[in-house]
This record gives C-alpha cells, structure tokens and sequence, in this order.
C-alpha cells in the first residue's frame, strides 16, 4: 500500500473547504469528535461553557431559594454544602476556564494570521476530556453518601478523613481538568510562538492574545500543584500518609498553602484573559487605538508574576506569624498598582473618542466600573487586620463575585457578543442584547452589593441558614439573583437568533476594529489564514 | 395562599426599601439593616473599625476621581454627538505618575495597618487565659486559671430550625451556656479544635481565630463594656457549621469572681442518678437526640451512608450488648466525626438518647437503659484491664 500515495490524501493541504463530512447521526458524532479545526474546538469549548452556566447558575438559585429566609426551607444543610461546593468547581471550571479556551481557540489564530492552532490533535484531546471530567465531577452528587461538600478550597481534614466516598471522584476529575488545561496551555503558547504571520513581533500582538500567552504560562505553573495536592488528599484518604492530618505529624495548614499557591495565580488565570477582551472592545467602539499599548504589557506581566507571592493573604486568620503576614499583606497591595494601570489605560483610551455603545461596548463599560468596585473591596481585604473581619464572610462573598461575575461572566458577554458576528456570519439582535445588558447590570448588582453589608455585620459564608437580623438583605439578594439568572435566557435567545435569523453580515463588522480577523469574510474560511497576511 | 400573599407583598417592599431607603433604615433600626461593621468594644475592633472606615473613604475618593472622568467621557465623547476621536495612545509620562500615586495611597494605608496588625499579634501579659477547642459543631471552653471547663451548645430548639414554631429573637444566636468574661482584664485565648478546622470570631471583640486540629493559636481581647456578644463560626466545618454560635457574657469583675465560685462548687457536687419512666426516657431522649446526633444520623435515624451510618434496625441500636452501645456514645470512634460524648453529656442524657433510639423509628425493642446503667458503663470503661476486653468483643460481633 504503501508504494502508491493516493491523490485524496495530498489534497487538503492547500485548497479551502468546509470539515470532512460523515453521513448519518453516527456521522455527525464523527464529524464532531473526531475534529482537530481550531473553530471546531472552539465552539465545544464554547457549548460546554454554556451548558455549565446554566447548570451551576441552577445550582446558585436553588442556594438563594434556601436562603430566602431563615428556617429550613428547601435544601437541607448536606445537600446545601455539595451545592456550595459544585457551583463553586462548575463556575470556576466548567464555565469560566473553558470558555475563554474556546474564545482563545477561536481567535488566537484569526488574530496572530495562522491557519489553525500549532498541535490541533493535542486541541482535540484537551477538549474531550473535559465532558468526561465533568460527568465524573457531577455524577458525585447521585453517589451514597452524597457529593463533595466541603467547599471548592476542599481544607483538610474535612476533605480528608471527614468527607463522602464521592470525594475520590472529584480528585480524579480534578486531574483530568488539569490535565486538559496544561495541554490547552502548551497548544496556545505554541501556537502564539509559532504561528504569528511574518511581521507581527509580540509587541505587536493583539491584547488579547497577550494576555492568553501569559495565562497559559500561569496554567502550566499552578496546575500541576493542584493535581499534586489533591494527590496528597487522596493518599492521605487511603494510603496510610499523614500530609495533612496532625495526629499522624502532618499539617492541616499545608494544605491551605498549596492549595493557595494554586488558587490565588487560578484567580488571574480568570481575570487576565479577560482583561484582554476587555481591551480589545473598548478601543473598537472607542475608534481609538488602546492607551499605553505597552504598559498594559508590563501590566499584565506584574499582576502574573506578583500572582504567585500574594497566597497568605487567603489564609490571615489561620494563624500565620507576624512577619508572614506582613510581607503577604505588601505583597498583596502592591497588586493595586499594575491594576489600577489598566483601569486608567482603559477610561484613557475612552477619553476623547468617539464613542458608540452597542451590547459588546455597553458590557465593557459596566465591567470597568463594577470589575473595580470588585477591586476595591480587593485593597480592603488586603489590609491583613481588616481582613480579620472581613474573611470568610459574605463581604468576601460580595467581593470575589463582582469580581467574577459583573467582571469576568460580563468580559465573556462582551467578547460573545463582539465575535459572534465574525464567528457565526449574522448579526446578534442588537434589541435583545440591550435588554439582556440593561436586566443584566441592573440585577447583578441587587445580587451582589448587599452581600458586602451581610458579611460587614456579621454573616459567615457557607451557612444554610442565618440570625433573624440578617433576613431582609438576604430577601434582596434572593429577588437579585432570581432577576440575574432569568435574564441570562436573553442570552441564550440571542445565540439561537443570531444562528438561525441574524441578518447576514460582511468581513468589517465593526467600524473601529482594527485586529486581523476583521480582514477575514464572516465566518471566516474554515482553515482561517492559509496564506500569512502581511503586517505592516 | 395568604401566606403566599404575605411572602410577595414582604418581598415587594423589601426591595422597595433596600432600594430607596437602605440608608435611612440603616440609621434608625440597626439590627435589621445593619450595612456596616461593627465598632465593637475592644480596643483592637476600634482599630479595625477605625482603619475599615478610612480604606473605604479611601476607595470611595479614587472611585469618584476615576468614575468621574469616564462619566464625562461617556457623556460627551459619543459619536452621536459627532465627536471626533482623538489619535493620542501613549504617554510614558502619565504611565509612571498614575503608578506612582497609588504605590503612594498604599504606602500610606500599609502604615497603620502595620501598627495595628503588631498590637494584634501582643497577647503577653493576659490576666486570664481561655482555652478554646472546636468540636463538630459546638464549642468548648477551658478556664485554664479556675479549672473551670464546659461545652457550648446551640440552644435554639429544633422546631425553630424547621418553622414549626416561632423563632426566638436570637435565633441560632444562643447558646445553653455562654462564655463568661471579665471587663477590663487582658484575656487571652488559646483557638484549637478536636476534629475539624472551624474558626473562633466574635466580631464586636474584633477576633477571628482559625481552629485547626494540632495547632494552638493566640487572640486576646480587653472588653471594655459588659455585655453580651454573638458570633459563629467563620469556616466551614461539615453539616452543622451554620449551627454552632457562640455567646460571649461580658460582666464586671465582681460578678465573674461570683460567677467562678459557683461554677467550681457545681462541679464538686454529686449528681443524682434517679429511675426514669420510659415517657420521661424518651421525651428527653428526642429532645437530646435531635440536637447532638440528627445532624449526621438524620431526624429519622437513616443516616447518611456510608459516613454516617444509620440507626433505624442497626446491630448497635438493636443489637446487644447494650453496654456496646453506650460505649460507643460515650468513647465515640476515634478517627471519624463520631467524638466522645463522655464529657459532652450526663449519663442522665446518655440514658435518654440510648433509649430513645432503642425505641425509635420502629427500633422497638421495648427496653428502658437508666442513667445508673451508663454510669456503670462509664465507670468500667475507666478501667484499663476491662477496656480491652469490651473494646475486644465489641470488635467480635
């Protein structure tokens, strides 16, 4: 056979055309699983994000029909503390994180001028790996004796010798999450090293795909001290060791510092990309080039590198000594300068534009101002003896959620709804987008400012049910987040429109941006850039 | 459906009233809008309080400089307007004055916050000093100077937790037996716990311990105003973590000389073992057992297999001998969340619980164990040589 080279084999080298077509149903799954296109990948990554959205959005409202009021109302406190737990993993893991792997697999090489990502087998792995990590991740919740529920930070013992069977299964979904990302990590820095069109050196890159490169950098750092502590667990849990248990000379202090060591660069790992959306829809409907182009650079490369010597401040009540605490809590407020840099960068590259506030522009503008409230309340944290107050309350609460959600879920709308355009060929219902901004801004901040006056007086986070005095902020919160989920079917809506109704769009979608996939037609051709376009 | 009516109309003008009149509210009934910190009545909350405030004027000034020039621009440069967009992008200059001045806010919030954190960390000199151990789910407080040692359990009734009654004004804010302080004494506290980590804090002392098995931490506090104090535990510690409060009953130093004498007299005197009627044995015996064991073993014995085992037809709650089931309240199973109830209850109580789930759940074993038979039990069990053989055939069956 192998004398003769037939000529289909030699054929799709060049040519441009759409992915190879199976017949039937079985086709279909083929067509899908089998795929190693960059946009392909990117629309799994994408979908699954969606399902996971709404799925742990689920699980946050059955957590605030509990809270409501006080009393036993609906979920009792074990099954209570697995859906603190899983909306905690689902949010962090199976919307956020996969999410912008799908938006980095989509645009990484519309925006460097590349055909596809540099390993697109590698891609395809990364991605179907998760649907298993995640049945594995939720199927605990059916298991005997219920699912985790000791809290995504998982603190030893009660994740050790105090948790369910189940817990066995999270650690092993939690490895192939890990394992997913660092293999997503590797395919974008290769790529982005790589497969830049001739021309464009990296302080000439689009933010976005600045700020990804330094985010998979984080990832390869931090996952694999995730996977070693849950290890530990695991061994602990079975195996006789005694990491994290002090009646066998072990420590339950360690594994909060591992733990943190991972958690504290996981939370840039979720803000930077964003960060990077963010810069690049401003400039778009700003129709001005972003401000300080090469301080949000350095910016970036500051907040990745100060990420990784900040972990302490998580742990200021657990009984660290004085000198620890003090040089964490530097450390800590040091962060304030790189990001208020940006913060100034982007109300700069607004001022004295030209400015038009379309859905994408009008998420980017809330999330500057709400990402920095989130920011804010972050420097008050910071202050090691206010933090004696403040931890492991709802302050903390209020404060990592508007950090997360009018930050980051509101960067992820705008970057859906800046490029669905370009990815899908339509127009978005720019009415329905509006509405879905407008209840959008409105309820998440019902949700989520009042928590901040919980926690300020008194309102320890995690508990199923609370004192009689903090009834009337926790109604507030439950309306809020009821208003916050159900405007998300806008969401979804709009999506289906696009797809199905969306009017037809060409190459230049927007009149300010600048970026190369602009160039392209809308939907860009199915092997992306097949001749490098020329930068000047 | 009036019910349902209340509800709505509670929540209609609840949101109309956090809307519009969150702030007023806040001023004149704190306890139900209370939106800020506590200033509480140590001089370490006062610091807290004092440096919370002024990091807030602080963001809220930088907020106001920030938010306000890109509320101009969104007001004014607009295309609609037909603004012209300017080409400028960079000025090193601007860069490195906006990095500066912050660095310079923080240098200035980092200074106090130094000075406050030091005064926190000084627990040398204490005139009393309290052991404090973390249990699932309750507290337990040592007076190391007076010898005085007692657990501290909610007192809030089970029927309050499931709305079948009407809630108490300090509902899951009260306990059975409150933390009893001096004023004006520097008292240190020694945080540990005995299973899991929880977390110590009473925000009006200004204290928030982290309790963790193996490690003894320091806090100390000089109340300066008597008074009682609530708090809860801050870390999630398993089922029960909503449920373990904590009272802190602050008094003069008189009064908790008072106080200290009768507590040790308390402590020296003989309790009484009575014979129970079975209806007293299980009154008590549901009363207890919802309170100490439901939270794992469930309110209808089922348990939560496999980690919490049910009671409902097991070989220990039907099963003989029944010294084997006493034992195991009493000792609990090392290494899980079963502790030793051998100090948390009377054998009085003991006897109730040990009967009731005999009896309960159609558990009918139509036996009645009296506060002597678990005296008995306990006192056996004090005894080496027997331990291993009990241990040894309660291990067999």
């Amino acid at each position: 056979m192998s004398h003769t080279m037939s000529p289909e084999s030699s054929h799709d080298d060049h040519h441009d055309h759409g992915p190879q077509q199976y017949r039937g149903v079985i086709g279909f799954i083929k067509r899908w699983v089998f795929t190693t296109n960059h946009k392909d990948i990117g629309t799994l990554y994408l979908l699954i994000s969606l399902l996971s959205f709404f799925l742990a959005g689920a699980m946050a409202l059955l957590i605030r029909v509990e809270l409501f009021q006080p009393g036993h109302r609906l979920v009792d406190p074990n099954l209570f503390n697995q859906l603190t737990t899983m909306h905690g993993l689902v949010m962090l893991f199976g919307v956020i994180m996969p999410a912008f792997t799908g938006m980095a697999n989509w645009q990484i090489p519309l925006m460097i001028g590349a055909p596809d990502m540099a390993l697109p087998r590698l891609n395809n792995w990364s991605f179907w790996i998760l649907p298993f990590a995640f049945s594995l991740l939720l199927s605990t919740m059916f298991h005997a004796g219920g699912g985790p529920n000791f809290g995504w930070t998982m603190y030893a013992p009660l994740s050790t010798h105090y948790a369910p069977p189940s817990t066995d299964f999270m650690i092993f979904a939690i490895h192939m999450m890990g394992i997913s990302s660092i293999m997503g990590s590797i395919n974008i820095i290769a790529t982005i090293l790589n497969l830049r069109a001739p021309g464009m050196t990296l302080m000439k890159m689009p933010m976005f795909v600045w700020t990804w490169l330094i985010t998979a950098f984080l990832l390869i750092a931090i996952m694999p001290v995730l996977a070693g502590t849950v290890t530990m667990m695991l061994t602990d849990r079975h195996f006789g060791t005694s990491f994290f248990e002090a009646a066998g000379g072990g420590d339950p202090i360690l594994f909060q510092h591992l733990f943190w060591f991972f958690g504290h660069p996981e939370v840039y790992v979720l803000v930077l990309p964003a960060f990077g959306v963010i810069s690049e829809v401003i400039p778009t409907f700003s129709r001005k080039p972003l401000f300080g182009y090469h301080f949000m650079v350095y910016a970036t490369v500051s907040i990745a590198l100060l990420s990784f010597i900040v972990w302490v401040h998580h742990m200021f009540t657990s009984g660290v000594p004085l000198g620890a605490e003090l040089f964490f809590m530097y450390t800590t407020m040091l962060i304030a300068v790189p990001t208020g840099v940006k913060v100034f960068n982007w109300v700069s590259t607004m001022f004295r534009g030209a400015m038009t506030f379309e859905t994408p522009m009008l998420f980017a503008v809330a999330f500057v101002f709400l990402f920095t409230i989130g920011g804010f309340t972050g420097l008050m944290l910071a202050l090691a003896p206010a933090d004696f107050q403040y931890q492991d309350t709802y302050f903390v609460v209020g404060h990592f959620h508007y950090v997360l959600v009018p930050g980051v879920v509101f960067s992820l709308f705008a970057g859906a709804y800046y490029w669905l355009p370009k990815w899908t060929g339509h127009m978005y219902s720019e009415t329905m987008g509006k509405w879905h901004f407008w209840l959008s801004v409105i309820s998440v901040n019902i949700a989520f400012f009042p928590m901040h006056f919980l926690g300020l007086a008194g309102m320890p986070r995690r508990i199923p049910d609370y004192a009689l005095q903090f009834t009337n902020f926790n109604v507030v919160v439950t309306v809020g987040a009821f208003i916050f989920g159900f405007s998300q079917l806008l969401f979804l809506a709009n999506i289906i429109y696009t797809i199905r109704k969306g009017k037809k769009v060409d190459g230049q979608v927007w009149e300010g941006a600048t970026t190369l996939e602009w160039t392209l037609s809308s939907p860009p051709p199915y092997h992306s850039f097949t001749t490098p376009p020329s930068i000047h | 459906m009036l019910k349902q009516l209340n509800t709505v109309k509670q929540l209609l003008l609840s949101c109309l009233l956090a809307i519009c009149l969150g702030p007023v509210c806040a001023a004149t009934a704190p306890d139900q809008w209370q939106m800020n910190m506590y200033k509480g009545v140590t001089p370490i909350s006062h610091d807290i309080y004092w440096l919370h405030m002024v990091a807030i004027w602080v963001c809220a000034a930088i907020g106001v400089v920030v938010f306000g020039v890109m509320i101009y621009s969104l007001i004014h440069h607009r295309k609609s307007k037909g603004y012209k967009p300017a080409s400028f992008h960079d000025n090193t200059r601007l860069e490195i004055i906006w990095s500066i001045i912050p660095f310079v806010i923080l240098v200035g919030l980092a200074i106090p916050a130094t000075h406050i954190l030091a005064r926190m960390d000084d627990s040398s000199e204490a005139d009393i000093t309290i052991k404090i151990v973390g249990y699932q789910w309750k507290w337990q407080y040592q007076y190391l100077d007076q010898g005085i040692s007692f657990f501290s359990n909610l007192s809030t009734p089970y029927a309050q937790l499931q709305n079948s009654q009407e809630k108490n004004a300090w509902y899951l804010l009260e306990v059975d037996k409150p933390l009893v302080l001096p004023v004006n004494k520097k008292i240190r506290f020694l945080v540990t716990s005995n299973d899991v980590i929880h977390s110590w804090w009473v925000p009006e002392l200004g204290i928030k311990r982290d309790a963790i098995p193996g490690f003894m931490h320091e806090a100390w506090a000089r109340i300066e105003e008597p008074g009682t104090y609530r708090g809860q535990c801050a870390e999630l510690c398993g089922v029960n973590h909503a449920f373990m409060p904590i009272v802190v009953e602050a008094v003069t130093e008189q009064a908790f000389e008072q106080w200290v004498a009768t507590q040790s007299k308390a402590a020296a005197a003989p309790t009484e073992q009575n014979t129970m009627t079975r209806d007293a044995l299980m009154a008590l015996g549901k009363q207890k057992y919802d309170m100490v064991c439901s939270a794992c073993h469930q309110v209808d014995g089922s348990g939560i297999p496999p980690l919490y085992p049910a009671l409902k037809g097991s070989s220990v709650a039907v099963g003989h001998p029944i010294s084997r089931h006493i034992d195991l309240i009493l000792d609990g199973i090392p290494g899980t969340a079963m502790q030793a109830y051998r100090d948390q209850l009377t054998d009085q109580e003991i006897a109730a619980i040990v009967t009731y789930e005999r009896n309960a759940w159609g558990n009918n074993t139509d036996e009645d164990i009296q506060p002597s038979d678990v005296a008995q039990v306990r006192k056996e069990l004090e005894q080496p040589a027997i331990r291993v053989k009990q241990a040894h055939a309660g291990g067999l069956q």
